[in-house]
């Protein structure tokens, strides 16, 4: 997370090889992206551009999702099995046939992730993947992600949203013209006051809620609704007000 | 990538907004300039005057303070500088006639020579006349303001288009496309998913470019009038004379005197 022009994109594209470094290396799975091409370090490595109209191009929206699955050389069984898969994970099984550029934006940003999503890359890298989505699917799509990292998948994602990461609890990392300002949990990064408003992000809601409640016992790092929705409900059945 | 390479030709020619001498001149009166210099440029198929007329234009470029840019740009049509060489090599060979190889050479020198003198001399007029000024002085000269305003708006977007055909590559690569895969229809297959995005959103960028024109009321007043106006000064003038005098000088030049060949100058 960080401000609008602190790198984020920049930094995230050096992960499957298409900026390289310049000075020192970067090892995915302990290979050096120098040295091997994009298409490579694509099957391992999934990204998801900001941008859905970046690379849509097919007739339907079946045939956007299996483009991928046939640069990388996969039978027609397994593609026909992965794109009935993804699609029906992002809610698009009704748009199979439909051609990706009638529909909405929200929905065009949808595709685009099932396009990667589809070859199940090891790590995956989601730019900004909540903007223009509703608040049903951003639900889902948090779901979803929570679900690909139980199963043992890195995903890294790059937003603005603080309340969306909020709920997932994961790692955060703050930019600032270029550099790294802070690296720790989200419980200890997203309630620092002072960090959050250097990278121009706002404390979560439930977080500047509790902060006002610190002074009737409750503590001050909570970041999530669920978290904080079990804290009162503890409390009032305890029946104690001060 | 030579289709990138292509853009990032056309957006070396992009307008850089500095100060200099040469970027006050009229736009009307640089363009006569250019016209001079393509003149003489097409009048002479020698090595020396082209060589001339390229290195007199070196000092404009430093004056002007675009030598960066302009380095960048003669670097950029290298690819077709080679080109060139190469198809005057191989025709001159085969149906040219000239006595020796070293002619033969030295022509093909000249005619890519050529070349670069008519990009040196256009990036000169692109890289110091702002769009703006230059669609002006094209509604000036009695153009409809629809041309004109199509035309600056054009040139606007070459680097948007090039920076936007990047990121395409960009993410149709990181969905595995290798791009230099393969023999030659599938190379020119493998563009397609690059050229159908990079299509589809200029379409879409236009018809919202028109109704963000359209909702803050363009062409609602018949008569437009500008907030400034072009007015030729005493040094765009001067100007003008000067690439007179300098396609006048090079009339004078092919007609009454005989330019050596440098095969002919070595045999001395
Ligand atoms: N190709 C490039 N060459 C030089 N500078 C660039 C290039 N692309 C981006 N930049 C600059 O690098 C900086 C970081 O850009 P980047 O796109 O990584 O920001 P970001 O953190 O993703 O921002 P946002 O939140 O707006 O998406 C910006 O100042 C940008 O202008
Ligand atoms: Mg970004």
């Amino acid at each position: 997370m960080g401000q609008n022009g602190a790198g984020k994109t920049t930094l995230v594209k050096h992960f499957n090889g298409l900026l390289k470094p310049s000075k020192g290396r970067v090892l995915i799975d302990g290979i050096d992206t120098r040295h091997v091409s994009v298409a490579t370090l694509a099957r391992k490595v999934g990204f998801v551009f900001q941008n859905p109209d970046h690379q849509l191009f097919s007739e339907t929206v079946e045939d956007e999702v299996s483009f991928a699955l046939k640069n990388f050389g996969f039978d027609e069984k397994t593609i026909s099995e992965r794109v009935e898969k993804v699609l029906n994970i992002l809610d698009l099984t009704h748009y199979r046939k439909s051609s990706p550029f009638m529909l909405s934006g929200g929905e065009r940003k949808r595709v685009a992730l099932a396009s990667v999503l589809s070859w199940d890359p090891k790590i995956l890298i989601l730019d900004e993947p909540t903007i223009g989505q509703d608040s049903y699917q951003k639900e889902r799509l948090r779901q979803f992600i929570m679900q690909l990292n139980q199963q043992g998948k890195t995903v890294i994602i790059v937003t603005h949203d603080v309340e969306f990461v909020t709920e997932c609890e994961p790692r955060i990392i703050l930019m600032k013209n270029g550099r790294i300002i802070a690296d720790g949990d989200a419980r200890e990064i997203l309630t620092d006051p002072n960090l959050v408003s250097e990278a121009s992000l706002v404390l979560p809601e439930i977080t500047q809620v509790f902060m006002r409640l610190n002074d009737y016992g409750f503590p001050r790092n909570v970041i999530g609704v669920y978290e904080a929705k079990r804290l009162i409900l503890e409390r009032l059945s305890g029946g104690f007000m001060r | 990538m030579s289709m990138l390479d292509g853009l990032r030709l056309l957006d070396g020619l992009r307008f850089r907004n500095i100060s200099s001498p040469i970027h006050k001149i009229d736009p009307r009166a640089k363009f006569v300039y250019v016209c001079a210099l393509f003149f003489v440029a097409i009048l002479f198929n020698q090595i020396i005057p082209l060589l001339i007329l390229f290195l007199s234009q070196v000092p404009l470029v430093i004056i002007a303070r675009v030598k960066k840019e302009w380095l960048r740009l003669i670097r950029g049509s290298i690819f077709f500088a080679a080109l060139i060489f190469a198809m005057n090599v191989i025709s001159l060979y085969f149906y040219g006639g000239y006595p020796s190889l070293a002619s033969i050479i030295e022509h093909s020198l000249a005619m890519t020579l050529r070349f670069i003198v008519l990009v040196e001399s256009f990036s000169i007029f692109f890289l110091t006349t702002s769009p703006d000024i230059f669609g002006l002085s094209l509604e000036q000269m009695g153009i409809p303001y629809e041309f004109c305003f199509a035309f600056t708006t054009a040139i606007r977007f070459v680097p948007v288009l090039a920076e936007e055909t990047q990121t395409i590559m960009d993410a149709q690569r990181a969905r595995g496309l290798e791009l230099e895969s393969g023999g030659f229809i599938k190379r020119i297959r493998n563009y397609i998913p690059i050229l159908i995005p990079l299509i589809v959103n200029a379409i879409r960028r236009s018809l919202e470019l028109a109704e963000a024109m359209e909702s803050r009321a363009w062409g609602a007043s018949k008569k437009r009038t500008n907030l400034y106006a072009l007015k030729m000064g005493g040094k765009d003038y001067c100007f003008i004379i000067i690439s007179i005098i300098i396609i006048l000088i090079s009339i004078y030049v092919w007609l009454f005197i005989k330019i050596p060949s440098i095969t002919q100058i070595m045999q001395l």
